[in-house]
This record gives C-alpha cells, sequence and structure tokens, in this order.
C-alpha cells in the first residue's frame, strides 16, 4: 500500500507496488473517456501544486487528475507569489502548511526540494520532478503505456537515449524499469553520461544510439536541455540532431513492434525528425493521456484510503 | 456455525422470483441489467436470461464499478480494485435494473446510484438483490427481492456461485471474519 | 596558586613519553614532572585526573570563526569555548570574513577579540590576495607585524596561478606558510557533492576529484618552482595525497592537513540530502578516504585540522543545491581522531597530528610536556561517550552531521597557559586538597 505516504521517488516502491499503481490507473483511464469525467472519490479534498519551474504538462496533468477526483485544486507557481519576493522554501512549506492541504504536488529545481518539503509538512507531498533527481509519476505513466502496448514490463529491451545526466525521467525510469525486470540500455553523448550509472543503476551504456536501438521494444528519447549548449556540454543543436537524433531508419532497428516515447514537450528536429513523432511507432500522445490516470491514481491512493 | 439459507435451487427459484416481479413493474423503455461488480455481475446475466424467457425481449446488459463512488475509503492495508464499468448502451433510452447479491446497509446502492448517473440519464432505476438481510443505514428498498432474512451484524451473507468458482450455488450465513470490519462488507 | 595534575597518562608526542605522571605547573610553564606518586606535597591545588589522559594542548589550523561580519553563525568568544571544551589550547583562524581579513588592522582585531574571549590563543590568517580576488596581493608585510601567522584565500581558491606564484615568492620574505584551499573552480562549477555513483543517485552536480587534483598538482609544482612554503589544506583524495607525498620525497616545501570527516565519512552520508555533509571539498569515497588515513600515518599529511565551519539555518535549512559548504567540528575532532587509534593507528601518531603536526606547519614552537614547557594541556576520557547537542555544543552553530550520535572520548579539562579554561559540565571534575 502508499496510503497515507509521500510519492518522493520510483527508489521507494517495490514491483507490487508499481503493479497495484498501474493497475489502479488503468481503471481511471475510463474516467476522463466519459462525458462526466468526474468521480467523488477525493470530494473536499485540497491538493496545491506548488510549482518553482515553468510546465503547462505536468501541472495541468495533475490538476485535471485532482479535479476529476473532486478535489479542490490550487495552483502556486513561483512567478507571482511570495517565492518571487524572497520568501525561503522553508516559510513558504510553513505557510501552505497552515492552510491545511491534504497533498501538495511539489516541482522544483533543486534535487532533494521534495523531500525536504515532505519533512516539514503535513500533508502529502507528490514529487512532480526535484532538480535532476526524480520524476516518479512519469516513469509510471511511461511504464503504463508500456505495459499496455505488451502486456508486460518484464524482459522488454528499454532504450533511453539522450542527455541522461541532466535527467530526472531517466532517472526515474531507470530505477523503476529495473524494479520491474526490463532491460535498460542508454546511449548518450558521453559529455552527458553521469559517472557510476552502472554501479547506480541496472543498465548497459550503448557505445552509439543506433546500438542502442538494435532490437528495441522501446525507445525513449530525452528532451535536450537547451542550455546544454552553455556548459560546453555539445557544440550545437544540428551536430546533435545529426549524431544523436532518431530517425525513420533509425527506427528500423528496433522490433518491429517497438514503440517510441517521449516524455515531451518534444524539440521537433533535434532529438527526434518530425515524421517520427507523428509516426506508426510514437505512442506520445499515449503518455499524455495515461499521465492524468497515472495521477489520478496516485492521489486516490495515496488521499483515498481511511486513515491508517 | 454458518447456515445455508439458500441452496442452487432456492438461488434458481429466488431469480424467478425477481424477474417476475421486476417484469410486473411498469416499464419505461426497453430493460437494462447492470449488475454492480462484483457481486451483482454473474446475478445480472441470469437475470437477463429470466426477463428474455418472461418478456421475450433480451434487455441490454451492463456492469458498473462503484468503488470510486465509495463513501469509505479503503482500508489502510488494501489496494482497492478500480474496475471497469460497462454500459454498452445508451442509459437515456433505458429503464435500469441494478442487480446486486446481498442488500445490507444500503451504501453500496447509494454509491451505484451516483454512479450511474454519472454514465447518463436512465428513464428509471429499479432495484433487485438476492439477499436482503436487513439491517440498513440509509433509506434503501429493493424493487425485487429473492429472499428476505434477519441476520446481526456480526454475521457474514455469502453468495458462492459455480461461475465464481465455488463448488454449489449458495447462501450461506457465518460469523464475520475478524479482517472484514468497517465499510459495506456483504 | 600552583597545581598539581596527578595521575593522569601521559602522553607527550615531542619526546615519546606515555605513563602515568604529575605535572606541578607554576605560573604559566610546567615546571615539574614526575612518575605518578613521585612528586613531593607542596602548597598546590592539586587535581587528580585518574583514568583520563593529558596531552599537550590541541591546535587546530583551520577555523571559521565568522567575526568580523556573521557573529550570528560564530564569533572569536564563541568559537573559542567550543575550542577549549574540544581540547583545543591554539586556534587559527581563516580570513574569509565579511570584511576580509586583508589588512593588519584586522589581524589585529581578531588577534584582541581572542586575548578578550580570554579561552584559548587564536592565531590569525592574513588573505593571500586582497577581498580575496586572486587580483593583487595582500600586504604580507603588515599583516605579518600585527601578528598574522600565514596567509590563505580559503573559503575559496587562488584561481590566478600568476598570483598563486607571486604569494609562493613574497611569503618567503616574511617566512608565512601559504595555505592552499586547492581546488580548480571551474571543474568544480557548480558542483554540489562529489561526483560519482551517489552524485548520480541523487542528482546533484558532482564536484570531481580531479578538481582538486589539478589545484594541488599545480601548487605543488609552484611550489617547487618558487621554494616558497606551501601547506596544501583538507585534502580529500587519493591522488591528492599521492602529489603530496611524491612533492615530499622531490624535497618540496610542502605540508598538508585533513580534516575529521574526511577520514570519518564518504560521500554516502549526502544520501537522504542532509545539508549537514555538504562541505567543500565534498566528502569523498572510501578510498579516498582510505588514502587520507594513510597519509596521516605515513607522514605525507601532517596534521588533523577540523575546518570548523558554523553556518545557521538561513545557510543550512535550505535544499541541498542552495545550502553553504562546511561544517562545525572543534568539538568532535578529538573524538573521531580517537577513532584513528581505535582503528589501529598508533596513539602517539594521533596526538602528534594534533598538536606538533600543526605546530610544524606554522613554525610555532613544539608542544610538549616537559619541565619549563608553556602548559598548555587538553585532559580527556577517551572511553566517555557523550553526544553534540544542545546542551553540550558551544558553538552558535549546529551544523554537524555528527550532531546527536555517540561519540567516544571526551575532554574533561582544557588548560591554557597554567589556567583552567574549560572544566566537562562545570561539575567539579577533581577534589582540591591543600
Amino acid at each position: 500500500m502508499i496510503g497515507g505516504q509521500h510519492l518522493l521517488g520510483m527508489q521507494q516502491l517495490d514491483s507490487e507496488q508499481i503493479n497495484a499503481i498501474l493497475s489502479t490507473a488503468q481503471g481511471f483511464l475510463q474516467v476522463s473517456r466519459r462525458t462526466i469525467k468526474k468521480v467523488p472519490s477525493l470530494r473536499g479534498r485540497t491538493i496545491i501544486t506548488l510549482f518553482y519551474e515553468a510546465s503547462t504538462r505536468t501541472r495541468m496533468s495533475f490538476e485535471l487528475a485532482g479535479k476529476r477526483l473532486s478535489a479542490d485544486t490550487v495552483n502556486i507557481s513561483a512567478s507571482g507569489s511570495s517565492v518571487s519576493k524572497g520568501e525561503s522554501l522553508h516559510d513558504t512549506v510553513m505557510t501552505l502548511n497552515a492552510m491545511q492541504p491534504d497533498a501538495v504536488i511539489v516541482r522544483h529545481p533543486a534535487s532533494g526540494a521534495a523531500a525536504f518539503i515532505a519533512n516539514r509538512i503535513d500533508a502529502r507531498v507528490l514529487n512532480a520532478g526535484d532538480g535532476q533527481h526524480e520524476h516518479p509519476s512519469q516513469a509510471l505513466l511511461d511504464m503504463l503505456t508500456i505495459r499496455q502496448r505488451f502486456g508486460k514490463l518484464e524482459g522488454l529491451k528499454v532504450a533511453i537515449v539522450g542527455d541522461i545526466a541532466h535527467s530526472r525521467v531517466a532517472r526515474s525510469n531507470l530505477i523503476g524499469l529495473a524494479k520491474m525486470g526490463a532491460q535498460v540500455r542508454v546511449a548518450a553523448p558521453k559529455t552527458l553520461l553521469p559517472r557510476g550509472l552502472v554501479e547506480a543503476y541496472q543498465c548497459t551504456i550503448c557505445p552509439n544510439v543506433e546500438a542502442a536501438l538494435e532490437g528495441a521494444d522501446v525507445v525513449m528519447a530525452l528532451r535536450l536541455q537547451r542550455e546544454r549548449m552553455e556548459g560546453a556540454f555539445l557544440p550545437n543543436l544540428r551536430e546533435y540532431a545529426i549524431e544523436y537524433g532518431i530517425s525513420t531508419a533509425m527506427l528500423d532497428r528496433c522490433n518491429p513492434d517497438g514503440i517510441l516515447m517521449h516524455p515531451g514537450p518534444v524539440n521537433r528536429g533535434v532529438e527526434l525528425s518530425p515524421e517520427v513523432v507523428d509516426g506508426p511507432r510514437s505512442v506520445i500522445l499515449d503518455q499524455v493521456e495515461n499521465g492524468v490516470a497515472v495521477r489520478m491514481a496516485l492521489l486516490y491512493l495515496i488521499l483515498g484510503g481511511e486513515p491508517a | 456455525m454458518p447456515r445455508t439459507v439458500l441452496d442452487a435451487k432456492g438461488i434458481s427459484e429466488a431469480l424467478d422470483a425477481m424477474a417476475e416481479a421486476i417484469a410486473s413493474r411498469p416499464q419505461d423503455g426497453p430493460w437494462a441489467v447492470v449488475g454492480i461488480r462484483r457481486g451483482g455481475e454473474p446475478l445480472a446475466h441470469r437475470l437477463v436470461k429470466r426477463l428474455t424467457e418472461i418478456t421475450g425481449k433480451e434487455p441490454a446488459v451492463g456492469t458498473l464499478d462503484i468503488t470510486l463512488y465509495r463513501d469509505d475509503g479503503f482500508g489502510p492495508h488494501e489496494w482497492p480494485q478500480v474496475g471497469i464499468t460497462e454500459i454498452p448502451f445508451d442509459l437515456h433510452a433505458h429503464t435500469v435494473v441494478l442487480v446486486d447479491d446481498v442488500l445490507y446497509t444500503g451504501r453500496t446502492v447509494r454509491a451505484a446510484l451516483g454512479a450511474i448517473l454519472d454514465y447518463g440519464r436512465p428513464r428509471a432505476v429499479r432495484l433487485a438483490v438476492l439477499v436482503d438481510r436487513g439491517l440498513r443505514e440509509l433509506p434503501i428498498r429493493a424493487d425485487a427481492v429473492g429472499l428476505q432474512i434477519e441476520t446481526q451484524p456480526s454475521e457474514h451473507v455469502d453468495v458462492q456461485l459455480e461461475v465464481t468458482g465455488a463448488a454449489a450455488d449458495a447462501v450461506v450465513v457465518g460469523e464475520r471474519r475478524p479482517q472484514e470490519q468497517g465499510g459495506d462488507k456483504k | 596558586m600552583n597545581l598539581i595534575i596527578q595521575n593522569g597518562r601521559v602522553l607527550d608526542p615531542q619526546s615519546g613519553r606515555d605513563e602515568a605522571a604529575d605535572l606541578l605547573i607554576e605560573g604559566d610553564r610546567i615546571r615539574e614532572v614526575a612518575p605518578s606518586g613521585g612528586m613531593k606535597l607542596r602548597d598546590a591545588e592539586v587535581i587528580d585526573v585518574k583514568g583520563a589522559w593529558v596531552t599537550p594542548g590541541l591546535i587546530d589550523l583551520h577555523v571559521h570563526l565568522r567575526e568580523p561580519g556573521q557573529e550570528y553563525k560564530e564569533d572569536v568568544a564563541s568559537g573559542s569555548r567550543a575550542a577549549t571544551a574540544g581540547g583545543f589550547t591554539s586556534i587559527v583562524a581563516m580570513p574569509n570574513t565579511d570584511p576580509v581579513i586583508d589588512n593588519g588592522e584586522l589581524v589585529q582585531f581578531v588577534i584582541d577579540r581572542g586575548k578578550r574571549a580570554g579561552l584559548c590563543r587564536v592565531l590569525c590568517c592574513g588573505a593571500v590576495s586582497v577581498g580575496q580576488k586572486s587580483e593583487r596581493l595582500a600586504p604580507f608585510g603588515e599583516m605579518k607585524r600585527a601578528g598574522a601567522v600565514a596567509v590563505t584565500d580559503d573559503g575559496r581558491p587562488v584561481t590566478n596561478p600568476v598570483m598563486m606564484r607571486r604569494a609562493l615568492e613574497y611569503s618567503q620574505d616574511f617566512d608565512l606558510p601559504v595555505l592552499s584551499h586547492a581546488e580548480d573552480a571551474q571543474l568544480s562549477g557548480h558542483g554540489q557533492m562529489h561526483e560519482g555513483v551517489i552524485s548520480t543517485q541523487l542528482g546533484l552536480q558532482g564536484v570531481p576529484g580531479v578538481a582538486e587534483d589539478v589545484a594541488v598538482a599545480r601548487d605543488i609544482l609552484l611550489a617547487e618552482h618558487t621554494g616558497g612554503r606551501l601547506h596544501i589544506q583538507h585534502v580529500s583524495t587519493a591522488r591528492s595525497v599521492d602529489l603530496v607525498r611524491d612533492a615530499k620525497a622531490r624535497g618540496v616545501r610542502v605540508t598538508a592537513e585533513a580534516t575529521p570527516h574526511h577520514f570519518s565519512l564518504t560521500h554516502e552520508a549526502v544520501m537522504g540530502y542532509h545539508t549537514s555533509t555538504k562541505v567543500n571539498p565534498p566528502l569523498r569515497e572510501g578510498k579516498d578516504r582510505a588514502a587520507v588515513i594513510a597519509g596521516l600515518s605515513d607522514g605525507t599529511i601532517d596534521a588533523i585540522a577540523t575546518d570548523h565551519a558554523p553556518h545557521s539555518s538561513i545557510e543550512k535549512d535550505v535544499a541541498f543545491a542552495d545550502a553553504m559548504n562546511g561544517m562545525i567540528g572543534l568539538q568532535t575532532a578529538l573524538p573521531l581522531a580517537l577513532n584513528l587509534w581505535r582503528a589501529g593507528m598508533p596513539l602517539l601518531k594521533v596526538i602528534a597530528l594534533m598538536t606538533t603536526g600543526p605546530a610544524r606547519v606554522l613554525g610555532l614552537s613544539t608542544p610538549a610536556i616537559r619541565e619549563g614547557a608553556l602548559a598548555d594541556l587538553a585532559i580527556f576520557d577517551p572511553a566517555a561517550t557523550w553526544q553534540l547537542d544542545d546542551e553540550s555544543n558551544y558553538s552558535k552553530s549546529k551544523n554537524s552531521p555528527f550532531w546527536g550520535r555517540p561519540l567516544e572520548g571526551r575532554v574533561r579539562a582544557t588548560i591554557v597557559g597554567g589556567k583552567v579554561v574549560y572544566q566537562y559540565d562545570r561539575k567539579p571534575v577533581w577534589s582540591v586538597q591543600h
């Protein structure tokens, strides 16, 4: 059970819990497809989304999830709040705590910020991305999308391609997929491969993107942040697109049923060529739909139970 | 000691009586039979058969999952099973017969009414239950009852059906097992 | 009033003495040392310290006292109290205050504050460069005349190699060692902890070990080239230990220190994002920790220094990335150093690393327990367990990963210039006779 717990990362979940969350999420998909997209499960609960980084889709996905469970959702973003007036994270958290929310969904540029807040607040904290640490709901929606296609995760060959070093999505997926028995391989420019990756996660490092895609069931492309051009990690976007971008021809190396995923938003023509984004292997929009269902499942499982 | 209040023959006869009772009620639009997951689901299919025999027309059939409409949440050590609701017909045109195995506090039926209305607006809703064990907590009453019995809150009414893996069809009343506390248990 | 310290186990690294002995202190000097029971009673206060160990007062080469400018974290008086509670009789203040101690007047100010506190000897370093900006040399001569014992830009590296060259040259005219915070700031970048498997798991930017190694190598080569006296502060990597060892073998005038946290902890302590473990240089890997201990054992590293760096909740009760570097260490240094002895290092070696070692780095007179020596002494119970907490802590700050954890080895009393400046728990720790 995860009832009454914080969700700070995939690190805390075991395979049984992950399976149960995915199964619950599968049940929630139906709610979003109805005319009346609302169930009363979390009626009267208050959910705050506290976002210190710009994010349209994740914030909206959590907000819709809360609303479709009948919770009241309030959005706080770093601009236009006391956050921008220099209030410390500690003071912001204490202020929120005094307003008695049931859950706080946190996005923050500092790794560990979700744990920092969880240690100081009575509400349940759901990590919606803390720095380069974890983004567990993204990994869960990715796993739900894969499970829908293949009926399982165990034994699947999953290639994660791109800026591993700075990606919380990659970290959460590396942890989660390993727990579910998938075989993860990664490919990235050497400058964007963190040290100790193989030691930290059960994965293999491929010498190039082609090798990673060979026979892969799932290809997960990561978003390349434009600011990576500044720290001398890469020469320019054009070279990245040519050397590390994924094209239709490269996807032919995958398993014939192989799927292409991306956490979004896509830099078209950088990590993915435009035609593969809309191509037959792309499940990018399924990921978005599954995102709402996974977040409904998480909020429901964490807040919906009787107090222990 | 557990006692059997209905055997296979008894259940069969009870379903016949329920079908008769439903069919005798005023009907606005065609019948649709919706089983409340999970106990009502197999009974709904059997009731559809009986209603087809009586009325000569096969009613539409569906299932309703009420997990997300429960008023009591779920236990701290429980993984709630969020099931699929299947209503493969237009609710607006039909008179819906909600089917459940046991009517007890009435909270499941209240949740089911809430759930069904989120899928559409039926012409009317009727309620058919195999066993009404009394002890209502909400003002809810069934239109068709297979068996009415008196029970204690400490007791458990177990509807066993061959289709769901039991040795034989039967309704058994026994002492509630210790882990089953709270909620709208049967 | 004369003082007799009776029945302690006297440990003197300078002479190698390790025996139960009695000390007679007259004024600020040790007048007589005799095997226990061998001293004739006379008109003196007699202190029986049976079960405790008596060593020369500890010397800490590396302390941030935060005065002037950040007295909410620490000041000279509170830092001195923490020092004496940790068995230290001399501490060396770093100049990265606000304003930076880069002139004689400020050196004098800190020394005066230390005298006014009247607890331990407060020595002071001057900055290498004005404002620690690596642009213009600070006035070494003026600072030396005011009492500075060394120059350093600690807290930040001397980024400009020309500045380091000039400092190593010019400091020779005043016989001042240059203490180097050896770090290539560009290689460490925005790093928050040691770069390795833990930083990858935590998603924290890493400070690679090579950021230290490159700077240590640079400074050693510059010391070799100039003939200046170089001291490498807080050595934390295996490679840096090797570089210092090789340099010493070549005859380069280089010394080094290591902190208790670098020989006690590894980067695994950061898991959980505990900001008390955020230090610069960062906590490294097991192999680095082992190399630092080996360096302390074989004389490559000359001294244990705390890098006592107090911070308040403003700097530490924040997300890990936003937290400032540093931990307090004055009161935990001795018990952690005794762990080295518990793990097999000779006891007198451990004591030397906290007494004669640091004295030699700075060119101070050698601390010793012998007739005529200055009566700076630490008296401690090696087996007493305690914890650093609100009751025992004397620093104004609490940023220690050892906070609330059991520590073995507790200071019973500290004597500076013949005066008892600290005694445990303010309870009388000895019986008084006349």
